[in-house]
């Protein structure tokens, strides 16, 4: 007798191991294996990374493969646009699998705006080094040079009108078990000649979107499959000292699972299973945990080692204390952001199912093969036994890393004999999942009698690393980030240390703007370092009709104007922002203009999205949102207490994008959000002379 | 879709009339309407977002008016002519307020748009050329987290521009 051979995933196959036939059926496979790291960038310590494969197969359609995922911020459409491009496919032709553990390549994860620069040129490389297999395999069917074919729509035709053959991609791959690599003389088409990437496009799968028919993690549903719950600590730092499972268990059809900290259970339909978690009996050890109140003076005195090293600086420039000592002009101030919560509309969801010992979790998570990981050491079985796959997503915004609600599952299945779905509640949603650090930043400058600016010392506490260099010219820096220990769970969220150092540092450039009368476009463009980011921020001020004057303004007008840039992750934004203030002191913004340019643009209608919903969702950061906590208890766990943005809260917004083909393609989904704060505390001072240098500035909807 | 004489028909306890189809349902007091619609009905383009009727994800169309699923009761709305997601299409042809969001770019995760939809369809039916204010202050109670509220608000008015009126209705 023997046992079915467990079907290994890809990435833990060499490439010519691959049962690439046998699951796609006959065609050719053109691979790029994972790529050592950037030694300055994410995940350096890491294993090699990425890479990218496509199926060219009998029916014509190319099936390319990527770890990243799609949460809502568009790359399923771009990267296939790339893949299109560079073999000449319709979009409709060309399918991506993302994000599925046993045949996309491994991928530290879906962060840091990595697909576009990462897996985009990835996608391209392959699909290129496809498309010149192509053209070989044309020109020897059709009996000419390579350079008498040209691709267009799926077709091989030989050039030259009157006598033009043709020869459709099925056709060229029929029969074929070919597994190539990418050379590496492999030239991707410059996107000055795209034709299809670079171009009006609509997103794929919309039909499914407004006819209800897309299927995300939490619409899943496979036979016999029951629902889960899991028994939380009421406060952070809770500990569970007893729990009596005997209420649960007397329930018809429960199952029970505690093993260490985990106490979860399992019924055949939702409503049991909230009855069996209301049936548990638990006692919890509690410890004082850290207010809101104190929060600052805690994250202080509380310095963490920082298990990010990557994401810690320390960078020195000329001699900064001397140069603050003999200046002129000096300033310090310091400036807070608030925890805040990512909300996505789907809350976590999981679905986990064992067959023949192998454990299959559908789950909505930006880092599938770390999910892989983490599941394979919790559960200890090897990393070929699990499949993570990570359907449609209803967004993440950084706040989807984590496994531990798919170990629940993973339990619960195995105990239950059933496959078991969990779903987050909203309010499990906010008190379970992690938030953006709150972060604490010092600024100390120096500047000449003009204003030149001679020394910059930023330290950050508890935010990071991102966009806390300078854009601007100081000859004497010293910038540096310290993690702290958090009293709440804190990771990943959108665009979250760059949000904060840019409010920082863009605050201060204002204040010291003011400090010597400067206007402060001009004082910018004066200081700037980065040509791309200097024409960012002119095209703004034009669109804004910006007029230079000094600031403080000599009088006080009801009206605010205000401006900030922002360099980080490749992407270069301006964001000029309008507000009122009105006799009640009630704040309004009524215009934000944001330009943002990252290189040469794949999706146009898709970029725009990324920048006016990045910006909106900045303008919540910025004005109310904040997780309230008091003792290790969050107070504002709904979203009838915890304010996002909504219609009425839109103000007039302009997006400008600035495409530059001769540039590569840089990610857009983080980037735009950072320079929004900053652009409206500044007008806030334009419109009262009040410098607002903690976020949320109004979160009652009023300024001092 | 919701005929008018649908809520002039005999109430019958145990039936749920959805998208056209009486459905025999439990009405026990403890079921939302969201909850039979998904776990009892299949039709899961109708989404929980928050529970407490603060997002807007559940909605759909209780005789032509959008309506929070998840603070609804079961037993409020049988014998009412209910339409989700689902029903919204004529056979394969598209909603014109579905098309309209295709057309606009209207969704980034998507897990917002069945709601926003059934929102749209519900003030363009009774308001069918309303201003950016109208439209603003009808949809407020709908989240999109994406924060694609300018794509959604231009889908809107793309289907205000169109007829949203089954063919031979006059406008």
């Amino acid at each position: 007798m023997t046992t079915p051979p467990t079907p290994l995933p890809f990435d833990l196959l060499s490439p010519t191991e691959r049962p690439f036939f046998d699951r796609l059926g006959n065609g050719l496979v053109v691979v790029l294996p994972a790529r050592p790291p950037d030694p300055k960038g994410w995940g350096r310590a890491g294993p090699p990374h990425g890479g990218a494969w496509v199926h060219l197969g009998e029916d014509g359609k190319a099936r390319a493969f990527t770890g990243k995922v799609e949460v809502g911020q568009g790359t399923r459409t771009a990267l296939s646009l790339l893949v299109a491009e560079e073999l000449s496919l319709p979009l409709s032709s060309v399918e991506l699998t993302m994000g599925d553990t046993d045949v996309s390549p491994w991928d530290m994860g879906t962060f840091g705006s990595r697909s576009m620069p990462d897996a985009g040129e990835h996608l391209r490389l392959t699909a290129a080094a496809t498309r010149t297999l192509v053209l070989e395999l044309a020109a020897a069917r059709l009996g000419v040079a390579t350079g008498d074919v040209a691709l267009s729509d799926g077709q091989a035709t030989t050039r030259g009108a009157p006598s033009a053959r043709s020869v459709g991609y099925g056709d060229l791959v029929k029969g074929l078990h070919r597994v190539e690599m990418v050379p590496p003389s492999t030239r991707p088409i410059p996107p000055p000649e795209w034709t299809r990437a670079g171009r009006p496009a609509l997103g794929v799968g919309g039909r499914d979107i407004v006819t209800g028919g897309r299927q995300y993690t939490s619409d899943l549903h496979l036979p016999g499959m029951q629902y889960g719950r899991v028994l939380f600590p009421p406060s952070h730092g809770a500990k569970l000292r007893r729990v009596d499972l005997s209420g649960a268990q007397a329930l018809p059809g429960v199952t029970t699972v505690h093993e260490g900290d985990f106490v979860g259970v399992a019924a055949p339909d939702l409503l049991g299973a909230r009855a069996a978690l209301k049936a548990l009996r638990a006692d919890w050890d509690t410890t004082p945990q850290p207010s809101e109140r104190e929060i600052v003076d805690y994250l202080r005195q509380h310095p963490a080692e920082g298990e990010d090293f990557w994401d810690v600086i320390h960078e020195k420039v000329g001699d900064v204390a001397a140069a603050l000592a003999s200046a002129p002009i000096t300033l310090h101030e310091t400036y807070t952001t608030a925890y805040i919560a990512h909300v996505p509309m789907e809350t976590h969801a999981v679905l986990a199912s064992w067959a023949d010992g192998r454990l299959t979790v559908w789950m909505g998570s930006q880092t599938p093969f770390r999910a892989r990981d983490g599941l394979s050491d919790a559960l200890g079985i090897p990393p070929s036994q699990v499949r993570i796959v990570v359907p449609p997503t209803g967004s993440g915004f950084g706040g989807k890393h984590a496994a531990d609600l798919a170990v629940g599952a993973a339990r619960l299945a195995k105990a239950s004999g059933h496959p078991v779905r969990i779903v987050y509640t909203r309010e499990e949603e906010f008190t379970q999942a992690y938030f953006r650090p709150m972060a604490v930043i010092d600024i100390r400058s120096g500047a000449e009698k003009d204003g030149t600016l001679t020394a910059w010392q930023f330290d950050d506490l508890n935010a990071g690393s991102a966009a806390a260099r300078l854009p601007y010219k100081v000859p004497n820096q010293k910038i540096g980030n310290q993690p702290a220990d958090s009293p709440l769970a804190q990771a990943s969220y959108r665009a979250l240390a760059a949000t904060a150092n840019n409010f920082a540092r863009e605050s201060h450039m204002d204040e010291l703007a003011a400090r010597v009368g400067a206007d402060p476009l001009e004082y910018r463009l004066r200081h700037l370092a980065d040509d791309r980011l200097a024409a960012v921020l002119r095209a703004v001020a034009e669109r804004a009709g910006w007029v230079v004057r000094p600031t403080p303004p000599d009088h006080r007008p009801d009206r605010g104007r205000g401006i900030a840039v922002g360099l980080e992750k490749g992407g270069r934004v301006a964001t000029y922002a309008e507000v009122e203030v009105h006799e009640d002191r009630r704040l309004e913004v009524l215009r934000l203009v944001t330009g943002f340019e990252c290189g040469a643009i794949v999706h146009p209608a898709n970029l725009r999205s990324q920048v006016e919903g990045g910006t909106i969702m900045a303008l919540g950061g910025a004005l109310f949102e904040a997780i309230h906590f008091e003792n290790g208890r969050i107070l504002n766990p709904r979203l009838s207490e915890y304010r996002v943005p909504r219609f009425h809260d839109v103000p007039a917004i302009e997006v400008l994008l600035l495409d530059r083909p001769d540039l590569p393609s840089q990610g857009g989904g983080e980037t735009p959000l950072i320079a929004v704060a900053p652009a409206v505390a500044n007008a806030i001072y334009d419109a009262t002379g009040r410098r607002l240098r903690s976020l949320p500035l109004a979160p009652e909807g009023t300024v001092p | 879709m919701s005929p008018p004489e649908a809520s002039a028909r005999p109430r019958e306890a145990s039936l749920l009339r959805v998208n056209g189809v009486d459905h025999p349902v439990s009405l026990q007091r403890d079921r939302s309407l969201l909850y039979v619609l998904r776990e009892e009905l299949g039709l899961t383009g109708t989404k929980y977002g928050c529970g407490e009727g603060e997002c807007g994800a559940c909605k759909v169309l209780v005789d032509g008016v959008a309506v929070r699923s998840c603070t609804t009761p079961v037993g409020e709305v049988a014998g009412r002519s209910i339409v989700t997601i689902e029903g919204l299409t004529d056979g394969e042809r598209l909603h014109p307020v579905q098309q309209a969001f295709i057309d606009a770019g209207a969704f980034q995760c998507g897990y917002c748009i069945p709601g926003m939809i059934l929102a749209a369809v519900s003030l363009l039916d009774h308001s069918p050329h309303p201003t950016e204010d109208e439209i603003r202050a009808a949809m407020d109670g709908n989240i999109c987290r994406c924060c694609g509220y300018l794509r959604i608000l231009d889908a809107v008015q793309r289907a205000s521009q169109l007829s949203v009126h089954p063919p031979g209705a006059t406008p």
